[in-house]
């Protein structure tokens, strides 16, 4: 079996559903001859020809509006947004019509679109090439956000979302784009949409995290370890559908709840989360709850994201904190 | 023919004056008499149609919904250019055109009350639903158009917007997209001279919105939207163009809004009687009667027989549409996804246990 990083797996997927289905179609900025700013689509054009993997126009609306005609008319787009930072121009597309095409035609019209989108911080990037908005993402109904931690699950991920019904939205973390390699088959396989993964059993705390923060939290997991805090770690993997069951029976076990993202705080994917645990099992926990995130600020620049983004230190010390408050 | 009307030179096809004479019958349509007739009777259904659902709406059998009025020659001209395997995307005051195209009369007064049923139309023909963020609709046009020429086919796509929707972002993206990879579009403006209240010049600068058509590489034409002749004409020289492969056209319709944007607006508040009444000759309904008349294919009789026609047919749809009165919650959750989501069904189920205990209370 190859060794494959993040990369390579997501362009293993592309290259298997390109030669797998003639519906569908891979673009974006820079994403045919150069292969994307970040190579995913690296080698797909020569490949498959400019009529499957092609270069669009510096366009995100349309990009995404094209890519909504062309679902409705049979095809199965996957759409790359360079960066996270640069999906507003075309959110009005996905909001008002990819995501109510379906319930608006009560199912004639459906969009099986895929977009991928860089995102996340910590790789000292310009302004808007570090944002972390999947919980704006995953308020509109509608739409699916998925974000994978390792190359196995990104490829058997992507994979799914291509083949899905609806709408996706493939936030990969670019921090951990190359970061290190796993074992990835050849063969396509699939990872269902709306699944945690329990990475690692645990007694005292559950910690849920997700994308490039699952590097981040499985290096607290091993320090807390050595604090003698034994922590289950869930990698959440969909931020909607949200896996509620797998969340539940691990805090259930464990009476302790952590929530680690880079996004900002307020109105964040750990607020939902503990929502649902205060509804669901307010009386297995032991403390109250936490929120390891990004801050309610705009994203800093290089000189200062360091401050913003969660480190193994710092979610060390949550998790003591958390370990140490009494029932 | 696209080529002998330089929106630049501010030309514009005409084939009839506003007394129904045909003033240039180089380009008139190879249409038979009953072809005509048919046509002008699609026009007066839909303006039948429009005046009743406006009554409808002051009724309040249905809520709050845009005017055709005036626009019809636009919406049925352009319309009856396409096969029945093309695709048609409206903005929302075509109701000829998607009358043309399969929707009902029974659905545009359903989807103004209130149900996303009125979308769905019988037999599901090539018919997106109406858009309401403005000119949005217009990359979808480019979408599918790209998907038709990657797929080998020979539709093509005719995508309706206004004025107001040729100032949007959306319009720029989705015209240059279509010409950069030669989609088979027909983008037709429907220049209505308002955006609800902003009229035409204070939209843009440029003498015509045809002429945008040449910053993008493609032809663009004005014709004289309140000639069904004329709209026909270009929207079939536009579609072979299209069809041929040869890319996408611009087709600007010089026309007017002659009602309110929509029952909820005045339009005394923006504009002058004066130009309401110069316009009222111009009524599109008006030159094609004349132009029927003058050839011996319509007369004060059947212009009766085919208004009481109409008016029976939105009455009848207007009382079935009565009947409807409720959307099942059941149908709330049911679309939202190809499978219901587990936090749906929880969403669903919570409710409905509201529902009963309201019922039992």
């Amino acid at each position: 079996m190859p060794a494959m990083n993040l990369v390579q797996a997501i362009t293993s997927a592309l290259d298997y559903k390109l030669a797998d289905d003639p519906k569908v179609l891979v673009f974006g900025e820079d994403a045919g001859l150069e292969g994307g700013v970040f190579r995913v689509t690296q080698g797909l054009q020569s490949k498959y020809g400019e009529r499957r993997v092609f270069d669009t126009p510096l366009s995100e609306s349309v990009i995404m509006g094209a890519g909504l005609g062309m679902a409705v008319a049979g095809l199965r787009p996957v759409l790359e947004i360079q960066f996270c930072g640069f999906i507003y121009p075309a959110m009005n597309q996905l909001v008002t019509h990819v995501a109510r095409m379906r319930n608006r035609t009560r199912g004639v019209f459906t969009v099986p679109l895929t977009v991928r989108l860089p995102y996340g911080g910590g790789i000292q990037a310009l302004e808007l090439h570090s944002e972390s908005m999947e919980a704006m993402l995953a308020h509109v109904p509608g739409l699916q956000v998925v974000i994978p931690s390792t190359p196995y699950d990104a490829k058997g991920l992507l994979i799914s979302a291509i083949e899905s019904e609806d709408p996706v939205l493939f936030l990969e973390p670019k921090k951990v784009y190359r970061a290190f390699r796993q074992e990835v088959p050849e063969e396509p396989y699939r990872i269902p949409l709306g699944k945690a993964s329990v990475v690692q059993a645990g007694t005292r705390i559950t910690l849920v995290a997700y994308g490039a923060m699952m590097r981040v939290a499985r290096q607290a997991v091993e320090l807390a370890a050595k604090e003698g805090i034994s922590v289950e770690l869930v990698d959440l993997r969909s931020i909607y559908p949200l896996d509620s069951e797998t969340l539940l029976d691990s805090v259930r076990k464990t009476g302790r709840l952590a929530v680690l993202h880079e996004g900002p705080t307020s109105f964040g994917v750990a607020a939902e989360i503990i929502a649902r645990v205060n509804e669901e099992a307010l009386y297995w926990l032991e403390a109250p709850p936490r929120r390891i995130t990004g801050f309610d600020t705009i994203m800093p620049l290089p000189m200062g994201e360091h401050h913003y983004m969660p480190t193994p230190e710092r979610v060390l010390y949550e998790l003591i904190q958390l370990h140490n408050t009494a029932e | 023919m696209l080529t002998q009307f330089d929106p630049l030179k501010g030309k514009r096809l005409q084939i009839l004056d506003e007394e129904g004479r045909i003033v240039s019958r180089k380009h008139l349509p190879d249409w038979a008499d009953e072809a005509l007739v048919e046509a002008y009777r699609l026009m007066l259904r839909a303006r039948v149609a429009d005046d009743k659902a406006l009554q409808f709406q002051r009724q309040k059998r249905i809520h709050t919904l845009p005017v055709n009025k005036g626009q019809e020659a636009a919406a049925v001209g352009s319309a009856l250019a396409l096969r029945p395997d093309d695709w048609m995307v409206q903005s929302y005051r075509e109701l000829g055109a998607v009358l043309q195209k399969g929707g009902t009369i029974r659905n545009h007064l359903l989807y103004f009350k209130g149900s996303e049923w009125g979308s769905v139309h019988p037999g599901h023909p090539r018919l997106l639903p109406l858009s309401v963020p403005i000119g949005s609709q217009i990359t979808h046009a480019t979408g599918i158009g790209h998907a038709i020429r990657y797929q080998g086919g020979s539709e093509v796509v005719l995508c309706y917007f206004g004025d107001g929707g040729s100032s949007q972002g959306d319009f720029h993206e989705g015209l240059n997209w279509a010409a950069v990879f030669q989609c088979p579009v027909v983008f037709f403006c429907t220049n209505n001279h308002y955006a609800i209240s902003c009229p035409r010049s204070k939209q843009t600068a440029s003498a015509t919105i045809a002429q945008k058509a040449v910053a993008y590489g493609m032809p663009g034409i004005q014709v004289d939207g309140n000639d069904l002749l004329a709209v026909h004409a270009a929207t079939v020289a536009a579609a072979e163009h299209a069809r041929s492969g040869q890319g996408p056209v611009l087709i600007e319709a010089f026309s007017y809004r002659m009602g309110p944007h929509t029952t909820a607006d005045d339009p005394s508040l923006y504009r002058s009687k004066e130009e309401e009444e110069e316009w009222a000759p111009r009524d599109p309904l008006i030159r094609m009667r004349l132009h029927l008349e003058g050839r011996g294919l319509w007369d004060a009789a059947r212009e009766e027989e085919a208004r009481a026609a109409a008016a029976a047919e939105t009455d009848v749809a207007m009382r079935e549409v009565d009947e409807l009165n409720e959307t099942p919650v059941d149908e709330i959750f049911a679309y939202q996804y190809a499978q219901r989501t587990a936090e749906l069904q929880r969403q669903q189920a919570a409710y409905e246990a509201f529902l009963q205990w309201k019922e039992a209370r």
